[in-house]
């Protein structure tokens, strides 16, 4: 009896590390490994990078040959201090496109969590089969380089002096800058109100706007506040216009009576320098069926940004604003060197949409001198 | 000793300070010092309370209490009381500022568009060495020193501490120092008159290599004055290959980019909410 008890001890144990194996996917990495499908070849490259395995990602290339190590990693762990460097592959879908006998296509869409959010990417991926198995073959693109060179940059720069606590009263501080909403309007959505408009410095100097709205009933009782966070262009140089929008999720528009704005400005220290210039605008639909705006952002200056950030206003024919929305680019723009970029806009704004306008905001996460 | 002795002793005492009395002037300057007349004998003790400070000291009944010039530096009524064995006497008195010697200078805006009538206010708060602020009247110099031009002056009566001017910017833009004095003290302050939005934005265009140049005429206001280096202008182009929207600052009063142009294509420029002329051009 007490040889028996011990027996089964030993295989249920035995069970449950079996069990928790293929509950961790290591039944599904085993699979992959095999690699007899197109499908299971991009997945376990991609299983590969998500866990940082970037050697052994790249030994899983088709065409390592052509493609430079560096070039691969950098593609997916950032450099220059753009936003993948502040990123990691959170989850990723893989689907085929077409199979025949000795090449594949399939389609990725990858799913990163990054320090502003969660960021998507889609890639179709064509591989080649390699006697029993597939492998991948990586796009080779040639990074493109700028020549050492010297860039002159002499546009202006601002600096604020405020008072110091030692100053007497009435040593008073410069004004706060003049900034104006020239335009709003409140948007209906299936589950939120949403406020979109437009903001100006009309001052000649810069400024950090953030704009916020308080949203009344009927009896003039507050039913929501919140700002623009991020999805607007806080730093306005002079006579810059920035789109803004506001979300109020969980609300409807019919139970809004009056809209109150408020937007606050602060003097800031800023430079006129970078110049991106946003070229090849289009809206368009994207592999996934989606409307998006897409175009390339192209960095006229002699430094790197970080990680940009793109604001599109859509304006109907009237030239009122009836959306904003916004994107943040994964690779950081070297200067001269044109990088894409697409934001989402919903099918039922698309087709109102006359005209568009659109900013790059920029963080820089080195400091600039 | 006779124990009726000391009860003697203490009666003449308590009568003595019952008699005595404090003469203070009305009214002192501030930061000067006082003497307050006493009689009596006896020790006493004297307080002394102000809008600032209250002090505490004893003293000998029948002498001179002298308050010293740090004890009244702050303007406003005091209140001295002086205790002795047998009860108290009070008496107050009022300290005024001193003469004027500083200023606060409040100006506003310190951005102003030009030729705004009565755009730019100025305010002067006139205090004292102690900052007390000087109530009686007193004149005050304002003085106006344009970025190029001959200094203006104006005197204004303060009333009740306060005096101020109001005055219209200049056609010109740039730095004016307002300033105002009274006594030993001077303020500046500097305002940045500034040109008004673009007026009349103009683009043209040349071909450069295989690129087009596009850029502003000289950007300047209504006035003539040039729009402020750093003010943004926003270059729009759309041909086949789609639009191109790029935010140019303004650097030595123009504004300009270079584009890759293909076909036909339109440009069109603003500056905030400014338009200016479009451009219709064909390129390669």
């Amino acid at each position: 009896m007490k040889n028996v008890l011990a027996v089964f001890i030993v295989l249920a144990t035995g069970l449950f590390v079996v069990l928790a194996w293929f509950q961790s996917g290591g039944g599904e990495r085993r699979q992959m490994r095999s690699a007899s499908t197109p499908e299971q070849a991009a997945r376990f490259l991609l299983s590969e990078i998500q866990d940082r395995n970037f050697e052994r990602a790249y030994e899983q290339l088709a065409n390592r040959s052509d493609v430079d190590k560096k070039t691969f990693i950098r593609e997916f762990n950032g450099s220059d201090g753009s936003l993948l460097t502040y990123a990691s592959l959170e989850t990723f879908d893989v689907w085929g496109l077409r199979t025949d006998a000795q090449e594949a296509s399939v389609r990725a869409r990858l799913h990163y969590t990054t320090a502003v959010g969660p960021l998507d990417d889609v890639r179709d991926i064509k591989l080649e089969r390699r006697g029993e198995t597939w492998k991948v073959l990586w796009p080779v693109n040639p990074t493109p380089k700028l020549p050492p060179q010297v860039i002159p940059v002499n546009y202006l720069r601002w600096d604020v002096i405020n008072p110091r606590d030692g100053d007497d009263w009435g040593v008073q501080s410069v004004d706060s800058p003049q900034v104006r909403i020239i335009s709003m309007n409140a948007i209906s959505r299936p589950d939120s109100v949403v406020l979109v408009g437009e903001v100006v410095n009309e001052d000649s100097v810069p400024a950090y706007v953030n704009v916020g709205a308080t949203l009344l009933d009927a009896s003039g009782a507050e039913l929501a506040q919140e700002s623009s966070f991020d999805k607007i262009s806080h730093t306005l140089l002079p006579k810059q216009v920035s789109p803004y929008r506001i979300d109020f999720p969980n609300l409807r528009l019919e139970r809004v009576k009056k809209v109150r704005m408020d937007v606050k400005a602060l003097l800031e220290s800023a430079s006129a320098d970078p110049v991106i210039e946003i070229s090849q605008q289009k809206i368009e639909t994207d592999p996934l069926g989606k409307q998006v705006l897409s175009g390339q952002l192209v960095n006229e200056s002699g430094q790197v940004v970080n990680i940009p950030h793109v604001i599109a206003a859509y304006y109907d024919s009237n030239g009122k604003v009836i959306w904003v929305s916004d994107g943040y680019v994964a690779q950081a723009l070297l200067p001269q060197v044109p990088v894409p970029f697409a934001v989402d806009l919903p099918a039922e704004v698309a087709k109102n949409v006359h005209s568009y306008r659109v900013v790059v905001n920029h963080f820089n996460t080195t400091a600039q001198t | 000793m006779k124990p009726g002795f000391p009860i003697l002793l203490v009666m003449v005492a308590s009568l003595s300070a019952w008699a005595a009395e404090m003469h203070a002037p009305a009214q002192v300057t501030a930061g000067t010092s006082l003497a307050i007349a006493t009689n009596g004998s006896g020790r006493g003790t004297f307080y002394l309370i102000g809008p600032a400070k209250v002090s505490k000291r004893d003293i000998q009944m029948g002498s001179q209490i002298s308050v010293d010039a740090d004890e009244l530096e702050r303007a406003g009524r005091y209140l001295a009381i002086l205790c002795a064995s047998d009860g108290c006497t009070a008496t107050n008195f009022s300290v005024i500022a001193a003469a004027p010697n500083r200023l606060s200078l409040l100006v506003h805006p310190s951005r102003v568009p030009v030729a705004m009538s009565n755009g730019i206010t100025t305010v002067a708060f006139v205090f004292d060495n102690f900052r007390n602020l000087v109530l009686k009247s007193a004149p005050v110099e304002f003085t106006i020193l344009p970025k190029d031009g001959s200094e203006l002056r104006a005197t204004r009566q303060s009333e009740h501490g306060v005096a101020w001017v109001t005055m219209t910017s200049a056609r010109k833009e740039g730095i004016t120092r307002i300033g105002a004095s009274v006594g030993h003290a001077s303020e500046v302050r500097v305002v940045q008159q500034v040109a008004s939005d673009a007026c009349n934005l103009r683009i043209k265009a040349s071909r450069v290599n295989r690129e087009l140049l596009v850029e502003t005429d000289p950007v300047r206001d209504c006035s003539g004055n040039p729009v402020p280096d750093g003010t943004v202008v926003s270059f729009t182009m759309t041909d086949m290959g789609g639009k191109t929207t790029v935010d140019v600052p303004i650097k030595r009063g123009i504004a300009k980019i270079t584009m890759p142009i293909k076909g036909r294509a339109r440009i069109s420029v603003a500056s905030g909410v400014v338009t200016g002329n479009d451009l219709e051009v064909t390129g390669g």
